[in-house]
């Protein structure tokens, strides 16, 4: 929200601070009516009294009326004076409630309306006023905003009302907020013991009190206070520091996601996959086909899409491998053409038969929002989802390779085919199997990608060079490597970005990519021992 | 002389017999026939073929590297687009004051962001020798310090044609920012005049053509040249088995280099004929499927052959012209339909199901009956096996 920082006549705040708790309801339409009637007024000192009389008047719609005139939403019918708000204020005629009853009241053409206009020392009076009013109200979250928002706007008068609300006030958040925003109150007084209180606190408002005391004219609050905000910006630079670290993670688990599919298929394999970013791609659809099976169950659909866009990138994998790869043995360059070809055929086929338009997929509430870790830092949910994602199917993509008779098999073939075809293996089958495991976690990464970006058509095209890139950096065949390259590839490119910017961070990435090829051709981790002799 | 070796051999009298008939022929059509006679070939016909004679140079120079030499190039898209830009930014030079801003120095679109003098790389684009040097130096340099870091550590196989692909996609990203200075997503366009003649009027547009033409026969008979050279023979003896030739004693990653150095620079002629032609150039050349796609072409003519280039080439690009304009939904089936039909039923390309057996490619013999569809494979029999040399 943007803050307004205003001057609240201290005097309305006090009386508004007494009054509230025992107002009695007194919803009377005539008085009701008159109130409103004062806002109908065009000079602004008038409409500030008007809104003055309003808060003290006691009445229980004062708030709701007050919102809607913060947002331009109290108006008032020309002919009739009555007053209604708006509830949508699009097309030519407007769907309005009465302002008194706040019963609906059909709509009426927007000319014959008129709008209650405010300026901005109108603005923050009210803002600053909502906030106090919203220090009585029973929802933690809402008290908690409304003492972040008196930050820095306590005066005088509101001092003596906001420590007797700090005695009864039962939650420790909205206690220590309304004490700083009193210690910030101190400061700007000249208090240096206010100094204390308001160390460590990353709020920007704090930090603007703590700035402007810095100028004061006695030396030994500005030092003191100089002291607090060099605390400050070093407590802010580690936390800039985290949060690139954090996105910085966030994006190399999609890069991880990305490419750990093809490390199998690929690194395992040996087959160089181009349709992989349409895997990718047909994961997110099946994510977004999920949501239009289950409408409304945003949720439901997401845990179900995950078994789902498994099996179907699995199948389209099982496709590929038969229909194409297998008559390209020990031809990769030719393989690496095909399959090409393969992307372009499923690229334009989701372009026919879905739409070439981005589709939207929405989120579950359980994943939308963000984890607070304190007041400067923030960790954005479906980012952590999907960073915790990536690392399950890391795991399970370990313990497949390493433990189950599958992963032993595909071991066995990728080291020395005949030797393990005379072992009893049936290799074309675990071909088929391998390709499909990697393709099925391509799936899977389009429907962690599907919580991140939009769907479209184009998504795994944009993937399929920085895939190709994690592998083989990170060295082909190592999923460990995989791992610690796209981790680490997505860490550099978040430190770039804020230098050279964010394409100029990609360019620098591909550049040091290429660079690192020439000097080490096997990637971070190369195989060693006979593994090696490939 | 090496250079006229290759007037000898009859595969190459055909095809420029052929070429040059072709371009005879064209011209005559265009010329000579009033525009409501049926065999009329209207101007704008001709810059299309145009167009395809310079798709077809950039095609023979990747089947120089693929064929001969088995490397998978997937970026000489950046080195024709390089060519490109090296001419259009002699076009804009030419456009002078008749810019919208009218300018007389600078290009309309840093006039746009507010820049107040060239930045050096623009410098001397004004002076057309110097813009021609440029078209062939500018791509042969990347090319040469490109090849020189990549084949002196023995990158070969997949890798090499991953981090191509890898040069022209951040080359594309590059292009794009508008703090380049080379126009950012527009890229360079409005151009008026090439060395004093009108962009616009049909015999322009005809010399260019045939300009394209001969072009095009002088890039195929310094290919063949280099192919029938003993450097030619060594490039093959690398593609069919680098580390044996390597132990004869040849400084494999040297003929590596020259190849790859002339191959790049023939794609910059490319580049520059096909800018004035077509009137704009932008980043989206850089893309890594234009240059993909052009590796199609050379499989679809048939690789290691040059004249299978030219053919696959204007081939895929007059079926894009039909499909685009007919249909365009099914343009990307065909393509990708093609890609895989190719290399699972075609290894040869369209070469191969001529059957044309030329003296020219005698060459082709014991190593390749074992291995013949794919001479790319190197030495070993999987695939990630491209660099097992390296870490030796």
């Amino acid at each position: 929200m943007r803050m307004i920082r205003c001057f609240v006549p201290g005097l309305l705040l006090c009386l508004l601070i007494g009054l509230v708790p025992f107002a009695q309801a007194q919803n009377d339409d005539a008085a009701g009516q008159a109130l409103l009637e004062a806002l109908a007024v065009s000079s602004y000192e008038a409409k500030g009294e008007a809104i003055e009389s309003i808060i003290t008047s006691g009445d229980e719609r004062s708030r709701r009326w007050l919102d809607e005139l913060l947002d331009g939403k109290l108006q008032r019918h020309k002919d009739t004076g009555r007053f209604v708000i708006v509830l949508e204020n699009r097309g030519r005629n407007w769907p309005v409630i009465d302002a008194l009853s706040f019963e609906e009241a059909g709509e009426m053409s927007r000319r014959d309306l008129d709008r209650i206009g405010i300026n901005n020392a109108l603005r923050g009076q009210l803002q600053s006023a909502l906030a106090v009013l919203d220090l009585y109200t029973d929802d933690v979250d809402d008290r908690r905003d409304a003492a972040r928002e008196l930050l820095g706007s306590v005066d005088a008068a509101m001092v003596e009302p906001l420590r007797e609300l700090i005695g009864s006030e039962d939650d420790a958040e909205v206690r220590r907020l309304l004490e700083q925003g009193l210690a910030i109150h101190r400061l700007n007084e000249g208090d240096i013991e206010a100094i204390a209180e308001l160390e460590g606190s990353l709020n920007s408002r704090v930090r603007a009190a703590l700035n402007s005391a810095t100028q004061s004219d006695d030396p030994l609050v500005a030092d003191a206070a100089s002291a607090a905000l060099l605390d400050i910006e070093q407590k802010l630079r580690i936390n800039s520091g985290l949060e690139t670290l954090y996105f910085g993670l966030s994006l190399g688990s999609v890069l991880v996601l990305a490419a750990i599919g093809l490390a199998i298929t690929f690194g395992v394999m040996g087959v160089i996959n181009m349709a992989h970013g349409e895997l990718i791609m047909l994961g997110a659809y099946t994510t977004w086909g999920m949501q239009q099976l289950l409408p409304g169950q945003p949720g439901l659909s997401l845990v179900l899409a995950i078994p789902a866009g498994f099996a179907v990138a699995a199948l389209a994998g099982i496709a590929i491998e038969r229909g194409v790869i297998q008559f390209l043995k020990g031809r990769p360059l030719e393989t690496l053409l095909a399959t090409f070809g393969v992307s372009l055929i499923l690229q334009q086929l989701v372009r026919t038969v879905i739409s070439p338009l981005n589709r939207t997929v929405v989120s579950p509430e359980w994943m939308s929002g963000s984890l607070m870790i304190n007041e400067g830092l923030s960790l954005t949910l479906n980012r952590l989802f999907v960073l915790g994602f990536a690392l399950v199917v890391f795991a399970c993509l370990m313990l497949v390779m390493r433990r189950t008779r599958l992963g032993l098999e595909v071991r066995a073939v990728t080291q020395n085919r005949a030797m393990a075809r005379a072992m009893g293996i049936r290799a074309t089958r675990v071909d088929i199997m391998t390709f499909a495991l990697g393709s099925g976690v391509a799936g899977l990464a389009g429907v962690a990608l599907s919580q991140l970006t939009n769907v479209g058509p184009n998504l795994g095209q944009n993937y399929i060079i920085d895939s190709f890139m994690v592998v083989v950096f990170g060295g082909v065949g190592n999923l460990w490597g995989t791992l610690v390259a796209g981790l680490s590839l997505g860490v550099i490119n978040q430190v770039l970005e804020p230098w050279v910017g964010a394409v100029l961070a990609k360019i620098v990435v591909l550049v040091f990519i290429i660079l690192f090829i020439q000097k080490r051709p096997r990637g971070l981790f190369p195989q060693k021992g006979r593994a090696a002799e490939g | 002389m090496w250079l006229s070796r290759p007037f000898r051999e009859r595969s190459t009298q055909l095809f420029l017999g052929v070429l040059l008939a072709a371009l005879a022929a064209v011209t005559f059509l265009n010329l000579a026939l009033p525009a409501d006679n049926p065999f009329h070939v209207s101007t704008y016909t001709v810059t299309l073929l145009g167009k395809y004679l310079s798709y077809a140079l950039l095609a023979v120079a990747v089947d120089l590297v693929w064929g001969y030499l088995g490397i998978l190039s997937l970026g000489h898209g950046a080195f024709f687009a390089l060519g490109g830009y090296a001419m259009g930014m002699y076009l804009m030079r030419q456009i002078g004051d008749r810019g919208t801003y009218g300018d007389p120095v600078l290009p309309d679109f840093m006039v746009f962001l507010d820049w107040d003098s060239l930045p050096w790389y623009w410098l001397g684009f004004d002076m057309p020798w110097f813009a021609f040097l440029m078209v062939i130096l500018a791509p042969g340099l990347l090319a040469l310090v490109f090849g020189f870091l990549a084949f002196r550590s023995r990158v070969t196989g997949v890798y090499l044609s991953i981090i191509t692909q890898a040069m022209t996609f951040a080359l594309m990203l590059a292009f794009f920012r508008n703090e380049m200075g080379f126009g950012g997503n527009n890229g360079l366009t409005d151009f008026r005049e090439l060395l004093s003649f009108d962009l616009r009027s049909d015999a322009t547009r005809l010399g260019l053509f045939i300009a394209t033409g001969i072009a095009l026969a002088l890039g195929y008979v310094i290919c063949r040249a280099i192919v029938a050279s003993k450097l030619g023979r060594v490039s093959v003896a690398t593609r069919d088995a680098e580390a044996r030739t390597r132990f004869l004693g040849y400084r494999v990653e040297r003929f590596q280099l020259f190849v790859f150095v002339v191959s790049a620079m023939l794609a910059g002629v490319a580049g520059a004929l096909y800018v004035p032609q077509v009137g704009i150039i932008n980043p989206s050349e850089f893309s890594p499927i234009f240059s993909i796609e052009v590796v199609l072409w050379v499989a679809l003519g048939g690789r290691g052959t040059l004249y299978g280039a030219v053919i696959g080439a204007i081939l895929v690009n007059y079926a894009k012209t039909v499909f685009t304009g007919v249909m365009p939904d099914a343009w990307l089936f065909a393509l990708g339909g093609l890609f895989v039909l190719v290399t699972v039923f075609l290894p040869k390309g369209i070469a191969g199901l001529l059957g044309y057996r030329f003296r020219g490619h005698r060459f082709k013999g014991r190593h390749s009956k074992r291995r013949s569809s794919a001479p790319d494979t190197s030495t070993s029999d999987t695939s990630t096996s491209g660099t097992r040399e390296a870490t030796a």
